[in-house]
């Protein structure tokens, strides 16, 4: 049997994850797999917005602490990722977050209330997700993976000029959605990145007990599809990939998967013990590859970032953290009514004599 | 046998014989004629044009990029189609058969269902889901369900299946037609069914259930496949002297409590029929119901004739299992007609 070897066939990606800048804010000696360094202007633009979205985790934390939000998943340590590939998208192209990427919303432009309603228990999704070409952020895993790719598929359809871009975890790559995400968008070459967010740990499941490959960047090429692997808590190497991949999406080259090694640094939620699956050893040796430090250190000694620019992005940073505490201060009203506005696009005669019942409950607590 | 009133448009073709599945067929080729947004997408649909021939000749008339054939994968296939629905499409996507809708079932339930509402009506999904659904084809395992409980306690779902080539295209029609994500049950022992009729037809709609047989004793609520049954048991319950009122429910979420109400008042009687599982299903949402808004009319407790509470049986065993005439006049009969 003689095989013919497709010349779309791809190679397996580096195992070395690209990254272009090391912990020690020295450029690094890894083979770049094809990515060309962002400049440093762009860079520092990266950096003031990982210290906000810092920023911004830090204080959300602290208000879940206090029990102003019902719960939420940070995404501390993954900055990178979060603004790196964010910031990479086109306005037309489409967003599909999930639960941890608060942060990337941010980035969108997705004001802080229109965020965090959904963690305060007001309405499920806060924003309109027209306005911010964002997907309301999806909690069951895996499921917004495909929703992204019909999404690019349609716009392919269409011819119009949108990709997409979907966020996972290393424990939602386990899930079918995933790979028949992966799976369709390269058999309809959609144009759609797969940002894969490998923080180590599905709540409590460390990676080992989640998939036994080498790396879950591999999985691409069973799909047919490229796969990189890099750096997460590289914002350079995190946008290089995320933009070079979007490049080939627009020019009509299907999906790509790009793996990002990161570190979650604070708890899946505010409702779990990290302390019963991690160590802190574990811990203190991640805080050495720190995405937002490694990166002040390589913009000081490329002498764009000095202790003034710094000192206004930390003031840039500490408006944000004041607007998102004003903002949380109050409690939203909510109006019952709205239980049934939004169910079907024309009213429903069970829905409408069980809203006339609440409203009638409603006026004699009132009354009394 | 009686069809829902079809009421043809002036100057249109003189009736000619209908399958169901010619009905839908063209029902998604008048939709992709009309409306360049609508997709056709599911497994096997293109060249084959879907293991029922549903959508036969669809591909070759519309062309790869408007009906083709997916992977296989039904979550895949919903929840792209949820994507591309927010991208502005209107896709309508086949599940091969009813259980294998079920990997589908959390793209259905938690996204389908919920995007409108979790959204504040900011995107809405005007996506239609076909399910050739239900038995009595001698179809061996998972190719038989009645999974209609499943959607109907779904908020946020509409579920409608058609018991005639008439309704089969309206519906469908209406269906994608709909910004709101619908589940369109097509029952398969009811494909091969013929009317005469003149397509395009616009019957009642589609929120609206059917008297499709007058009667005055009792009310049997039947809907898709077992509509057939019911209509027969009324027929034999005639030659008994019995005045049975027949409605073809056609959407069962919204349920129509008006025609229904309208006619349990008039008989005072009602029977629900279905081939799905009796325990929890949909025929206990419909009795309590129409108990709650007709108790001081009704002289008899509401009976349900369904399928018995074990899994779809193989081809030998399924007359067994199937609702038939013969039980629902057995269980007209169990009432104490002199009260
Ligand atoms: C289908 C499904 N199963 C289970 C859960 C509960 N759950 C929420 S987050 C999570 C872990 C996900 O881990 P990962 O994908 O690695 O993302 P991370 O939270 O680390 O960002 C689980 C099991 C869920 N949301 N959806």
């Amino acid at each position: 049997m003689t095989i013919d070897v497709p010349t779309s066939r791809r190679a397996l990606p580096q195992l070395q994850p690209v990254s272009f800048i090391g912990a020690d804010g020295q450029p690094t000696d890894v083979p770049t797999d094809g990515l060309t360094i962002p400049s440093d202007r762009t860079l520092l633009g990266l950096y003031q917005k990982m210290v906000q979205v810092r920023r911004f985790e830090a204080q959300v934390t602290h208000l879940t602490r206090q029990g102003r939000l019902a719960t939420y998943p940070s995404a501390a340590g993954q900055e990178a990722i979060e603004v790196g590939a964010t910031t990479a998208l086109a306005p037309n192209d489409w967003l599909f977050p999930t639960y941890r990427d608060s942060a990337s919303l941010l980035t969108r432009g997705v004001p802080v209330t229109e965020i965090l309603s959904a963690f305060r228990g007001d309405w499920h999704c806060g924003f309109d997700p027209n306005e911010y070409h964002t997907s309301p952020a999806a909690t069951p895993l895996a499921t917004q993976t495909l929703h992204a790719t019909g999404f690019a598929m349609a716009a392919k359809l269409k011819g119009e000029d949108a990709c997409t871009l979907t966020f996972l975890g290393d424990g939602a790559s386990s899930e079918g959605d995933t790979h028949e995400a992966f799976n369709f968008a390269s058999v309809w070459q959609t144009p759609t990145v797969f940002v894969l967010a490998n923080n180590q740990y599905a709540i409590s499941t460390p990676l080992r007990e989640q998939a036994n490959a080498t790396m879950l960047a591999d999985r691409a090429a069973g799909y047919g599809m490229p796969g990189l692997r890099v750096d997460g808590n590289d914002i350079a190497a995190v946008f290089a990939a995320v933009t070079a991949a979007l490049e080939r999406a627009r020019n009509g080259e299907g999906p790509t998967l790009i793996e990002c090694l990161t570190y979650r640094m604070e708890s899946h939620t505010n409702s779990d013990d990290p302390t019963k699956y991690r160590d802190a050893e574990e811990v203190e040796h991640w805080k050495q590859f720190d995405p937002i430090d490694r990166l002040e250190k390589h913009l000081r000694t490329a002498g764009v970032l000095d202790d003034d620019v710094a000192a206004e992005i930390t003031a840039s940073a500490e408006e944000l953290a004041t607007s998102v505490r004003d903002a949380m201060n109050t409690d939203a009203e909510v109006d019952p009514s709205e239980l049934f506005a939004y169910v079907y696009a024309n009213p429903r005669a069970n829905l409408i004599s069980q809203q006339e019942k609440l409203e009638a409950e409603l006026a004699t607590a009132a009354q009394s | 046998m009686t069809v829902t009133a079809a009421t043809t448009a002036e100057g249109a073709p003189t009736p000619v014989s209908v399958t169901m599945t010619k009905a839908l067929n063209q029902a998604l080729r008048d939709s992709l004629s009309d409306d360049q947004n609508v997709l056709v997408f599911g497994e096997d649909v293109g060249r084959l044009g879907g293991v029922f021939r549903v959508t036969e000749g669809l591909r070759k008339e519309f062309g790869p990029e408007r009906v083709w054939d997916s992977p296989l994968a039904e979550s895949g296939i919903v929840g792209t189609a949820i994507g591309m629905a927010m991208a502005g499409m209107r896709p309508v996507v086949e599940m091969q058969f009813d259980a294998y809708a079920y990997p589908a079932f959390e793209q259905i339930v938690s996204h389908v269902a919920k995007m409108r509402n979790r959204t504040k009506g900011k995107v809405s999904l005007p996506l239609t889901i076909r399910i050739p659904y239900a038995g009595d084809i001698g179809g061996v395992e998972h190719h038989s369900d009645s999974s209609e409980a499943y959607w109907c306690s779904t908020p946020g779902l509409t579920v409608v299946t058609p018991s005639n080539p008439a309704d089969a295209y309206s519906l469908l029609r209406e269906s994608i037609a709909s910004e709101d994500p619908v589940i369109f049950m097509e029952p398969k022992s009811r494909y091969w069914m013929k009317d005469e009729l003149a397509l395009p037809v616009q019957t009642a709609p589609m929120d609206r259930a059917q008297v499709v047989r007058v009667g005055s004793d009792v009310t049997l609520l039947a809907y898709g496949p077992t509509v057939r049954t019911a209509l027969a048991a009324a027929e034999e319950g005639a030659d008994h002297g019995l005045s049975i009122e027949v409605i073809d429910l056609r959407s069962l979420s919204p349920f129509d409590d008006e025609t229904v109400s309208a006619s349990v008042r008039k008989t005072s009687r009602a029977v629900i029929i279905h081939e799905a599982a009796q325990f929890g299903g949909y025929g206990a949402e419909v009795a309590a119901r129409v108990t709650e808004d007709n108790f001081t009319h009704l002289s008899a407790p509401i009976l349900r004739i369904t399928g018995f509470d074990v899994p779809y049986p193989s081809p030998k065993l399924e007359e067994y299992f199937l609702p038939t005439a013969e039980r629902i006049l057995d269980a007209l009969e169990s009432w104490d007609w002199e009260l």
